[in-house]
């Protein structure tokens, strides 16, 4: 081993340790959150109130039960309609945004350029400016209490878009886009077998991102449904904390909070997986 | 580029053209004025005047309610006759389904929904249109002083029937022009709890006599607050712990002919609350946060608070213990210790009013309800009895307080008593429909003043621009 | 030559046959609201409890009364201060820690690990984000009890009662949720390069320095293009996080303030008119400031 060598390998070793202390150190900070949640949903609401404990209390399962006991919350069925909705939203978001990205990426046409624009345009509309005028017009359709207003809007999602848009730029060149054609396969069922393919890491990231964000959604879903077989968690917890000064109970709203994390964090393990495991690194060398 | 501007001009007219045909349709009546005493509603009248049957033959056959909790939902399963759970979240009156539509407050979600559906009322189908909704006092007259509102006495209850609920709980839902338009089952006067231990230490009594001729009014208040000082307690928690007695006394209305008046008494209770921070006569806690609830328990030492009736039997009883699993009896941390009086103003905190929707087609049950939760004694006493509310019966609650009835939380005190001395010399005759957003603005731009962040004159300047942000109706 | 000319021909009308959904959805649910918004901006338009003023044309008036109050300066300020105080921290950890973990060499033991959790902050809900902050920064919480007993504060700071305690903790907490989402962005793109790059670059002997500056930095351009971009949109649009924690006040004296905050006081009190006229002032700002950030980087690279 040389002197350069054995150099680079002390100065990789010193990387390496302050690596791992700046990333434990961003763990716990991150895991902290969660462990006080958890903490919460044991502990009494009159003890909650009472300020911040890193201890468990005795309180779990009367706030579970509590929270199961409570006819005008069901609560598994909030976690099912939260799974259809942001389940639904994230699948057709990731597709048709990336059917959308493609064609600016992969076709030449008249008023692409211009198309484009318009999209970069109204990506920066905030979603509040239209929220109310969105939901009087749902009522004028008979939209409220159906899952319409809160899934299909997923499919024009001019966010997901632009990021799909920008990796096609990075990772999907021309030449694989040739090379399908060549192939002779039409265009849609190229787009469904070849490209769809390589866009995995892309499409999990958004798909994530797209399913936290509808998961955890309150103020449009609050406005369109209010049947209680249909409404989801996030309504539901906001309800618990709307409760009267008799019902009023922390615990069982830390508890529905820790019960509505689980589920995105299983479908964030599961997706992540995808990402980390980097499909794309073959597909572009060629 | 030349082609797609033409599409997107083609497509902004259409859009225009279509929200112009849309804002047409939402020509809605004004309020206030003329209300119509229509045939139907006469006949209303005299129909209620008798007994009637709930759901008589010739009512609409499903019932909606709109409210933010379960609460009524849970008095009406509990004690109305009738009422079968259908354990779906429904349940049937006779042959009517009850539909309880309830979107929680957060957000303003709550009204945001109400005022959607009331505005859709006239054209809703029969089956989906509102019949009862419960709103709050610090917004009821946003909806009483509407048509979409009607009057209790069109629904077929009397003044006669009432005539045993508070004044104040029908001032809260009386229209401008003096026609009552909701009921409640709860009063909820407001008196000050203190520790007796404290009591003793800085006067030598604990008697809620003696301590009452203390504080009788703010200036003796005041002066308390210095010698709780001296001996190491804070007089209250916060900010907002008198906030109440003050706002519940008002010259005058908040908002006079379209103007946002700020009452000498809002600025007193300013002037008193800028002191008590100075001095250290409180611990600078907000309501409902942590310190606040703490201050509250055992390691506190805050001498009182301003609580309404829940208040005391609930959520002060809960933090007084030490260990929340233990019973909740002397000896677990400072149960036992609290007592309370009149203090200084008569106040109220908390309710919720049921009010009938026009358009609806169950009056009679409407009517009904309303009888049977607000206005029936018997039925009343049975929740005082069961749940501890302080019920809106004058006779009941007479009655309990002239019992023998002690509670042990208050160290055997009989503060039914003091509740029923205390609820009718509240006085909500100068309730706005603007009285939630601007208590709310007031509190919360007055803050950064005590604080010590902006001058008393910017608080006021950022709680006018903000209330008119909030209510573009109004001036100032 | 000539065949590929027909090629494009034929392959063209795939092009808008792929833009139908995107467009039909968009025009229905968002077209629709967007212009009726943009169109009351011009109608005095409001609900006044449940009666509705208006609509009556008003011109620009309600234009002229936004920049006549001058508050929107002072929200603009606040925003970018707040976005500001998030984002610097914000990127360059991420691109640290995306830089660790696609490094070949570093070899970060435990890396899907580390990856996996520092996204986990984002998948908590805002509101419930802000309740822990509530408990561990009160007066008598956790972190105040810490400084005093080692001795660095003489009392509790008063957090939410003071301007930088408030804007400080609003950046804590956009930065908390949303650093392993900007971190996964990344990631994502380096991964997308092509790891043959890498290796050829270390076979030269390229340090890993050289190797992130010369390589995976201009490749990762496109995608750190749309971090910015898309940040300085979440930026300007940063609502629920101050909204939650003051409780739409934006406490102490507005200075925690942002622009969606006071469009959404507008929208509170459903004034369809002034929240109209602040819309489209808050479209331009924003689409004039991406798209220039956007054609400078995108020019640079060209």
């Amino acid at each position: 081993m040389t002197e350069k060598e054995k150099r680079e390998l002390s100065s990789l070793r010193i990387r390496r340790i302050f690596g791992y202390i700046f990333l434990i150190l961003l763990t716990v900070v991150c895991l902290f959150s969660f462990y006080i949640l958890l903490i919460n949903s044991t502990r009494n609401h009159v003890d909650i109130q009472k300020g911040f404990s890193p201890l468990p209390g005795k309180g779990f399962a009367r706030n579970f039960n509590n929270l199961m006991d409570n006819p005008n919350l069901p609560v598994f069925r909030g976690l099912l309609n939260s799974f259809i909705i942001a389940a639904s939203s994230a699948v057709l978001t990731t597709y048709f945004s990336s059917l959308t990205a493609y064609a600016i990426h992969a076709y030449d046409f008249k008023g692409k350029k211009a198309i484009f624009t318009f999209i970069l345009v109204i990506m920066m509309v905030p979603t509040q400016v239209s929220a109310l005028g969105f939901v009087s017009l749902m009522r004028e359709w008979k939209l409220i209490n159906t899952y319409v207003p809160l899934i299909v809007p997923a499919i024009a999602a001019p966010i997901v878009f632009f990021y799909l848009k920008q990796y096609m730029e990075s990772s999907l060149p021309m030449e694989i886009i040739e090379a399908a054609r060549i192939d002779g396969s039409p265009e849609f069922r190229a787009f469904n077998t070849i490209i769809l393919p390589i866009m995995k890491p892309a499409i999990a990231v958004q798909a994530i991102f797209s399913f936290t964000a509808s998961w955890n959604n309150y103020f449009i879903p609050s406005l369109i449904l209010d049947k209680k077989d249909m409404k989801t968690l996030p309504i539901l917890i906001a309800q618990l904390r709307s409760a009267d000064f008799l019902k009023f109970d922390l615990g069982q709203v830390y508890m529905l909070i820790a019960l509505s994390i689980f589920p995105v964090i299983i479908v964030y393990l599961f997706l992540s997986k995808s990402i980390v495991q980097g499909v794309a690194l073959g597909s572009v060398k060629g | 580029m030349k082609k797609f501007r033409k599409i997107l001009a083609i497509m902004l007219v259409l859009v225009m053209a279509f929200s112009m045909a849309a804002c047409k349709g939402n020509d809605t009546p004004t309020t206030g004025g003329d209300a119509t005493p229509t045939a139907e509603a006469t006949q209303g009248a005299t129909q209620g005047a008798e007994a009637t049957e709930p759901a008589a033959a010739e009512e609409g056959k499903v019932f909606n309610i709109y409210c933010w909790n379960d609460e009524f939902q849970r008095r009406v399963k509990a004690y109305y006759p009738g009422y079968v759970d259908n354990g779906d979240g429904t349940g049937k009156i006779g042959d009517v389904t009850v539909n309880w539509i309830i979107t929680p407050s957060d957000d303003n979600a709550y009204q945001n929904k109400l005022d959607e559906a009331l505005l859709a009322q006239e054209n809703a189908a029969t089956d989906e249109k509102l019949d009862l909704f419960l709103i709050e006092a610090d917004y009821a007259l946003k909806y009483v002083n509407t048509d979409y509102t009607m009057s209790v006495a069109d629904l077929g209850l009397s003044a006669d029937d009432m005539k045993d609920q508070y004044e104040y709980t029908k001032d809260i839902v009386t229209d401008p022009n003096g026609v009552v338009k909701g009921t409640t089952w709860q009063a909820t006067p407001g008196l000050f709890a203190y520790r007796r231990s404290i009591a003793k230490d800085v006067f030598g009594t604990d008697d809620p006599v003696e301590v009452q001729k203390r504080l009788s009014n703010w200036d003796d208040f005041n002066k308390i607050a210095e010698e709780m000082k001296a001996k190491g307690y804070t007089m209250l928690s916060g900010y907002d712990d008198s906030y109440r007695t003050f706002s519940n006394n008002m010259s005058g209305p908040w908002v006079q002919d379209g103007k946002i008046v700020v009452d000498d008494n809002m600025m007193k209770w300013v002037d008193q609350t800028k002191e008590f921070t100075d001095k250290g006569y409180n611990n600078k806690t907000s309501l409902w946060g942590d310190a606040w609830s703490s201050d509250q328990g055992p390691d506190g030492k805050t001498f009182g608070f301003f609580y309404s009736t829940w208040g005391i039997n609930f959520t002060l009883m809960g933090y007084s213990l030490a260990d929340s699993n233990a019973a909740a009896e002397v000896g677990n941390g400072i149960y036992g210790d609290w007592a309370v009086c009149e203090g200084p103003s008569p106040f109220y905190w908390g309710g919720t009013w049921i009010c009938g929707a026009t358009g609806t087609d169950n009056k009679s049950l409407i009517r009904d309800i309303m009888y049977t939760l607000t206005c029936d004694a018997a039925t009343m006493k049975k929740i005082t009895e069961v749940e501890q509310d302080y019920t809106n019966n004058k006779a009941a609650m007479e009655e309990i307080a002239n019992s023998d009835f002690q509670s042990a939380f208050l160290g055997g005190q009989n503060h039914i008593k003091l509740f029923a001395a205390a609820a009718p010399k509240i006085d909500m005759s100068n309730i706005s429909p603007y009285d939630q957003g601007l208590n709310e603005d007031f509190q919360t731009y007055f803050k950064d003043y005590f604080d010590g962040i902006v001058t008393k004159d910017e608080a006021l300047q950022n709680f006018y621009k903000n209330a008119i942000i909030k209510y573009p109706e109004l001036s100032y | 030559m000539l065949k590929k000319k027909t090629s494009c021909v034929k392959y063209t009308k795939w092009g808008y046959i792929f833009l139908i959904p995107f467009f039909l959805v968009y025009t229905v649910f968002s077209l629709i609201p967007l212009i009726s918004t943009f169109y009351n901006s011009f109608f005095e338009n409001y609900m006044s409890g449940l009666s509705h003023i208006g609509p009556t044309f008003v011109g620009i008036e309600n234009f002229k009364r936004i920049f006549s109050e001058g508050d929107m300066l002072i929200y603009t300020k606040n925003t970018l201060i707040m976005w500001a105080l998030g984002f610097v921290p914000q990127i360059i950890v991420s691109l640290l820690l995306a830089a660790w973990f696609t490094d070949v060499r570093l070899k970060l033991k435990g890396a899907t690990f580390f990856k996996t959790i520092i996204y986990m902050p984002n998948l908590i809900m805002a509101s419930a984000f802000s309740m822990l902050f509530f408990n561990l920064f009160s007066d008598i919480g956790p972190i105040n009890d810490i400084l005093v007993d080692v001795g660095i504060l003489s009392e509790p700071f008063r957090f939410l009662s003071n301007v930088n305690g408030t804007r400080g903790l609003i950046a804590l907490m956009n930065f908390l949720m949303w650093f392993g989402n900007t971190t996964i962005l990344l990631m994502a793109g380096m991964m997308g390069i092509d790891t043959a790059l890498f290796e050829a670059a270390e076979v030269d002997g390229a340090k890993s320095l050289q190797i992130f500056r010369l390589i995976t930095m201009p490749l990762l351009k496109p995608i750190f293009v749309y971090v910015v971009i898309t940040s300085l949109i979440g930026g300007v649009q940063m609502f629920d996080v101050p909204q939650i924690l003051t409780n739409g006040n934006g406490s102490p004296n507005n200075s925690t303030m942002t622009l969606i905050m006071y469009l959404n006081k507008h929208l509170f009190s459903k004034n369809y008119g002034m929240a109209g006229a602040l819309s489209v002032i808050l479209f331009f700002f924003t689409a004039i400031l991406s798209l220039l950030v956007y054609f400078k980087i995108s020019k640079k690279e060209n």
